[in-house]
């Protein structure tokens, strides 16, 4: 021990400190030449980068005042028939429309019913722009290749680390959380939708191409019908990444629960932070149990008719 | 020219099929081939002529290419080297959307895992053949519908696959390929995933719908016993080359090589050798013979070996003409039954 210690005196006394630390000539500046990008592309596409805000704030803000709008129970009136219809199971519509009510009585409900637009929105977006990926990756095996890395970047990269470019482009506000939610979420959707596609037995792709099947006809009447039950756990999935993320979007300006846990950390409010928080783990339930049982129904969709 | 024409047909799997190809060519055996540079021969230079109205069969043991064969009729594989043709039409030729229009009109396929749509019910799977056609909805439903209670399935037409029994599934898989009604009717082992009962049946009931029908039939089996009792001809395959093809008696008393015999050692062959194949022929037909002893030149053995047994003399053998054409001596149904080589 000592000699390793005097080792280190001697070594730092006669090399300095310059050899322990990272030459600073090999640092590379990729956090300026990220800003360098970020600003060119606000000063030269600003302008379609605005238009696009518009009309996604336009969706939101109308899903927003219909939910905000209705009176309470015609919501509950609501999840209750979507529950009924995914799940034909009256305790689990009752469950459900209970744990809605718990928000209402936690005194949450316009709060809550702002998350709900915004994670509305996105998991659309998600849909829309996942599924199509989705089936271009199963397609195209060179796409998967460069995909894959890319769906593993956005998964492990931190949540927050979203938040920023979305802020520069669009500034404060529920475009770039939604936009920040979209690219958090989607991952899953286009990763099930493609093994889905995969999954599918080649036997029956076979019985279909040799009927002189075209491809559309194999993707619409047979590879999308039986990744149906995939393509549904992985909407699943992005539901309930989309409700994790708008909390934590909330730090740039979206509205909703996620303000509300903010509002508790920043003032150390306990007690406020947990109401939102639980809040969050209610609406978080009941759309999984809606997303699982639609899950359920697209997998036995086929046996359904059974006597 | 035949109506199917498979000409010097080469498929390799691998890396680099053209290097394995220039050594197949070369006369460089399977093994040596994959050691060298990891293709796989599926068909080494295979060439057969196929009938129109015959049921063909391909007969090989796994790995011996005959599935590979068959997806080449309808194109499912793409050669490495050679030429398929249809009544003189180069299918190889054929651009993507004419393959398909070629697929839809002409050929039905049946699986051996059935390949029916698992989220369809019977009648839309037998249908969908007629569906990728554009066939509108109430023309192909009858159609189908009509198929379904020819093979037998009559009442389970809005049940789904996952219902029915191996027999049952297959039974919609050949309604299916028949809705159609394609010139030729592919099947890759369509029998050997049922019971061997089941398979009995569906073999009966094959033959039954073939003696109507007159489709070209190209069978893919494992089994023997199978491609002899439907077969007009078969073809034995052995790693990825043609051994023999022949008529089911013709490569029982005449195998071609070591290979076929240890094949045939076990096969019941009073089943598939008929008098006319056994018998001594005779120039100018017997002036009398006794009508109790004498049989048809298409009898099968095991239902003549009672006749023959109840007479000392040979027997006679009639041809279509009602003449009598050769003699059976008893000792000679013997000889056939059993062979004497080990």
């Amino acid at each position: 021990m000592i000699l390793v210690g005097l080792y280190a005196r001697w070594f730092n006394e006669q090399i300095g400190q310059s050899a322990i630390m990272f030459p600073e000539q090999l640092n590379v500046p990729l956090g300026k030449w990220v800003n360098q990008f970020v600003d060119w592309l606000v000063i030269n596409y600003g302008a379609g980068f605005e238009a696009f805000a518009d009309s996604l704030l336009t969706v939101l803000v109308a899903l927003e005042q219909v939910l905000r709008g209705a009176p309470w129970w015609v919501v509950l009136i609501v999840i209750a028939a979507i529950t009924w219809h995914a799940s034909k199971n009256w305790k689990l519509a009752t469950g459900l429309v209970i744990a809605m009510f718990a928000i209402g009585v936690l005194g949450l409900w316009d709060k809550a019913m702002q998350t709900l637009a915004l994670m509305i929105v996105a998991t659309s977006l998600a849909v829309i722009i996942g599924v199509p990926v989705g089936i271009a990756m199963a397609i195209s095996n060179r796409l998967r290749a460069v995909m894959l890395p890319i769906l593993d970047t956005m998964q492990t990269m931190p949540s927050f680390v979203y938040l920023i470019p979305a802020l520069m482009l669009f500034g404060l506000g529920k475009v770039p959380a939604i936009l920040a939610t979209v690219i958090y979420a989607a991952p899953p959707l286009i990763r099930l939708t493609d093994l889905g596609i995969r999954l599918v037995d080649q036997e029956v792709l076979e019985a279909s191409r040799s009927f002189g099947a075209s491809r559309k006809q194999i993707l619409f009447g047979v590879q999308l019908p039986l990744a149906l039950p995939n393509i549904m756990a992985g909407i699943n999935q992005t539901t309930m990444m989309s409700i994790s993320m708008v909390v934590i979007a909330s730090m740039i300006g979206a509205r909703g629960l996620g303000e509300q846990v903010l509002m508790g950390i920043q003032r150390l409010d306990v007690g406020a932070g947990m109401e939102a928080g639980i809040a969050i783990v209610l609406l978080a339930v009941v759309f999984d149990r809606i997303g699982q049982a639609y899950g359920k129904r697209s997998q036995r969709s086929h046996a359904e008719d059974k006597s | 020219m035949s109506y199917i024409e498979i000409r010097n047909i080469f498929k390799i799997f691998g890396p680099t099929p053209d290097t394995g190809l220039s050594l197949a060519r070369g006369g460089v055996n399977k093994d040596e081939i994959l050691a060298r540079t990891g293709n796989t021969v599926g068909l080494h230079d295979v060439s057969l002529s196929i009938e129109q109205g015959e049921t063909f069969v391909v007969m090989g043991l796994s790995g011996s290419g005959k599935s590979t064969l068959i997806r080449h009729l309808n194109r499912l594989i793409d050669p490495t080297a050679g030429q398929v043709t249809f009544g003189g039409e180069d299918i190889l030729a054929m651009d993507i959307p004419t393959l398909n229009a070629f697929r839809r009109k002409r050929l039905g396929m049946v699986f051996q895992r059935f390949g029916l749509l698992p989220h369809r019910n019977v009648i839309d799977n037998v249908a969908y053949g007629l569906e990728i056609q554009g066939v509108d909805r109430s023309t192909r439903q009858e159609a189908a519908a009509k198929w379904i209670s020819r093979v037998g399935l009559a009442g389970y037409e809005s049940k789904f696959p996952d219902q029915l029994s191996g027999g049952m599934q297959q039974r919609v898989g050949l309604a299916r390929a028949l809705a159609t009604d394609p010139e030729v009717l592919l099947m890759d082992e369509a029998f050997s995933a049922l019971d061997p009962l089941i398979r009995s049946d569906m073999q009966d009931e094959l033959m039954k719908l073939q003696e109507e029908l007159h489709k070209t039939i190209v069978f893919i089996t494992h089994d023997l016993d199978e491609a002899l009792k439907i077969g007009d001809r078969i073809a034995i395959l052995k790693d990825g080359k043609l051994v023999q093809v022949g008529r089911p008696e013709e490569i029982i008393l005449h195998p071609a090589d070591a290979y076929v015999e240890a094949f045939t050692r076990d096969v019941n062959r009073g089943r598939v050798i008929r008098a006319r194949s056994i018998m001594r022929p005779i120039e100018d037909g017997l002036p009398a013979h006794d009508p109790n002893y004498i049989v048809d030149e298409n009898e099968r053995l095991e239902d003549i070996i009672a006749k023959s047994l109840s007479t000392e003399s040979p027997i006679g053998v009639k041809d279509t003409t009602n003449g009598i054409v050769g003699l059976i001596e008893r000792h000679r149904i013997v000889e056939i039954i059993t062979p004497t080589s080990p």
